[in-house]
């Protein structure tokens, strides 16, 4: 059979185009479009160049809540996986207690971020807080809003708490699929525990963990909400993390410029390390294949 | 090697089994003999599988004790026992080379290097996958993997015995003929006990010395490939056994003469009144087609599978199949069968009776 040329076809992804244009690509220009433009009331408008992005990139706060940010989703990271796996071996296989395990894990999955925050920023009250009471009545020195060591804990806590059964539920299911002859073989071959870890159940688990470790990233390098309710950002700018930053600088300060210029770098590294993350998975993938 | 004990096992899935039906393997009695070469046969859904997991250790049996060479062994992990077993649909430790993946169990009791290698070289000559050695155990094909699985199996010398659960269902039919021969030749060189779980009868027949066959959780029958396919003793066996299998026909039977609905035939011995559900049985080799003498029959259709010729016929009602010979004739008016009745057994409800001399 002959193909014939038929260029209507275009036509068919015109409303896919549109929606991405009116979701994501103009929303995003018009960020480019301030970031090279110094902002004056009345609406004036003057054209600055790249002079925002230079400002930034010789700007200690941004390299500054950039790295705060990195040793966030760091240690969030090393904790939350190595634990979320823990608490996946450790889940019962089947039965009443399996579904009972997956449906309480949920739970924190299910509760909005600004209540997250709230929820903690009570907890950790020295006043009133059960947690900062207690740690108060037991002599221990603890106060998030005083003490920086304090805060990057209570904020660190709050997300592992938060979100660490993302990763054990991620790593159950692919637990789960491990059929048990894999089992029965590794104990007929004499494997002992670690073994049996080491070259079933991880292997077994790479897939789902690694996209585990990449929603966990994002998220973490994109949060917000959380500390903000806690902290504020502080004490000082402590645990100003990015985004924290960026509201600051758009909406406390109105430096549209400065902070468009902040948004697009922001934007740049999240794809970078993204693009670095799903580049390591395929050759992950090609290696082991 | 070990002679293997099983006494008064059972094994239920149930925590709390009640009646018999509740058990999947069904009380069993039986030694299998040190360094001889057993197949297991059965439907799916047996037994068969159960019965190996409980040897191996991977399952605790409800009831009873396993003895290797007299040791009581019923409460042993699977690692004390020291046994072999390869399983149905292959295991690979995937992120590890096919080298990897034979020396896993002997690097796991702690063997050095140089034997682990020598013995993974041998394995690997016996599996033919001596180019293979270095490659990562994932990404090859399912029978690739079940060969490495199989290698593992057979790669420690001293183990108590070797278990096969239907170890070559995913390997292709050129590949699995030679694998048995392998499997045979292993069993010769080294007279480990084996057992061979499979449903493919010629497999059972042509690999072991005895062959065990399951029924319904329970072992019917145990006894040469010679005496299952002459004396059956249960008709399970003597369907299953068998291409076609045995025809099994309702019957009365008085001293030595079994009435079959309108017919009636001639026994070679003598039999003792029996109660509930009697049949005789008679195997389609020993059934003969004739236009003069025997018994009415009904042939339906005629099958010429290269060898033979299979004739499926009705006998009042029954089906029944007779195997001719290639040179037989077969013709529209060869309406009367015989049955041979020197082969001819009789079944009270299902199992085999002995009959007495006429």
């Amino acid at each position: 059979m002959n193909k014939t040329v038929n260029q209507k076809a275009w036509f068919l992804v015109l409303p896919v185009l549109l929606l991405v244009a009116f979701s994501a690509v103009i929303p995003l220009m018009t960020v480019v479009n301030y970031s090279v433009q110094d902002t004056f009331g009345n609406n004036q408008f003057f054209w600055a160049g790249l002079e925002w992005f230079e400002e930034m990139l010789n700007d200690d706060r941004m390299w500054g809540a950039l790295g705060r940010q990195l040793m966030f989703s760091g240690i969030i990271l090393l904790i939350q996986v190595p634990l979320g796996v823990f608490v996946a071996l450790n889940m019962p296989k089947k039965g009443f207690w399996a579904s009972f395990c997956l449906v309480f894990m949920s739970l924190p999955l299910l509760i909005p971020w600004n209540v997250v925050g709230t929820i903690w920023q009570v907890f950790g009250r020295v006043d009133i807080g059960l947690l900062g009471h207690t740690l108060a009545a037991l002599g221990i020195e603890y106060n998030y809003t005083s003490d920086p060591f304090a805060a990057w804990v209570t904020i660190i806590v709050m997300d592992v708490w938060h979100w660490t059964s993302l990763v054990a539920l991620l790593a159950y299911a692919g637990l789960q699929s491990i059929p048990d002859a894999y089992y029965q073989a590794a104990k007929i071959d004499q494997a002992s525990r670690w073994k049996v870890f080491r070259f079933i159940e991880l292997p077994k688990m790479m897939g789902v963990l690694m996209i585990a470790i990449l929603l966990r990233f994002m998220d973490s390098f994109m949060i917000y909400t959380e500390p903000f309710v806690v902290t504020g950002g502080g004490p000082g700018s402590t645990t100003t993390l990015l985004s924290i930053d960026l509201v600051k600088m758009a909406l406390g300060q109105f430096d549209l410029g400065p902070a468009a210029a902040f948004s697009l770098m922001y934007f740049l590294v999240i794809l970078l390390i993204s693009w670095v993350f799903y580049t390591v998975m395929i050759n992950l993938d090609k290696r082991e294949g | 090697m070990a002679k293997i004990t099983l006494d008064n096992l059972a094994h239920s899935y149930l925590p709390k089994p009640g009646s018999e039906d509740d058990f999947a393997l069904k009380e069993l009695n039986h030694d299998w003999e040190d360094g001889a070469a057993y197949a297991l046969l059965g439907s799916s859904g047996c037994g068969k599988s159960t019965l190996l997991n409980i040897i191996s250790g991977l399952l605790h049996p409800s009831q009873g004790r396993i003895l290797f060479d007299d040791k009581d062994v019923t409460n042993a992990p699977t690692a004390e026992r020291n046994i072999a077993q390869v399983f149905q649909f292959p295991v690979v430790y995937d992120t590890m080379s096919v080298r990897d993946n034979l020396a896993f169990p002997l690097r796991n009791r702690g063997r050095d290097e140089t034997y682990v290698s020598e013995r993974v070289q041998e394995i690997a000559q016996m599996i033919g996958m001596e180019d293979m050695l270095n490659k990562k155990a994932r990404g090859l094909t399912a029978d690739a993997k079940q060969k490495i699985s199989l290698g593992r199996g057979m790669v420690r010398k001293d183990v108590n015995a070797l278990l096969f659960d239907e170890p070559l269902t995913v390997i292709d039919p050129h590949m699995k003929w030679e694998l048995r021969t392998q499997l045979k030749k292993l069993h010769r060189d080294f007279g480990h006990t084996m057992i061979y779980v499979t449903h493919d009868q010629t497999e059972a027949l042509t690999f072991a010395d005895k062959v065990v066959v399951m029924y319904d959780g329970r072992v019917v029958q145990i006894g040469t490939p010679q005496e299952l396919f002459e004396r059956p003793e249960h008709t399970f066996v003597g369907y299953f056994i068998g291409s076609p299998g045995m025809n099994v026909i309702p019957a009365r039977i008085d001293g030595n003469t079994a009435y079959l609905s309108g017919a009636q035939m001639e026994l070679a011995q003598e039999y003792k009144p029996l109660d509930g559900k009697v049949e005789i049985g008679v195997r389609p080799e020993f059934v003969r087609l004739s236009q003069t003498e025997g018994m009415p029959v009904k042939v339906r259709r005629v099958e010429d599978v290269g060898r033979h010729k299979i004739i499926r016929a009705e006998f009042f009602g029954t089906d029944i199949n007779i195997i001719a010979g290639e040179a037989d004739p077969v013709s529209a008016d060869m309406n009367r069968v015989i049955f041979d009745n020197a082969h001819v057994n009789v079944y009270a409800n299902d199992w085999r009776v002995q009959g007495e001399a006429a």
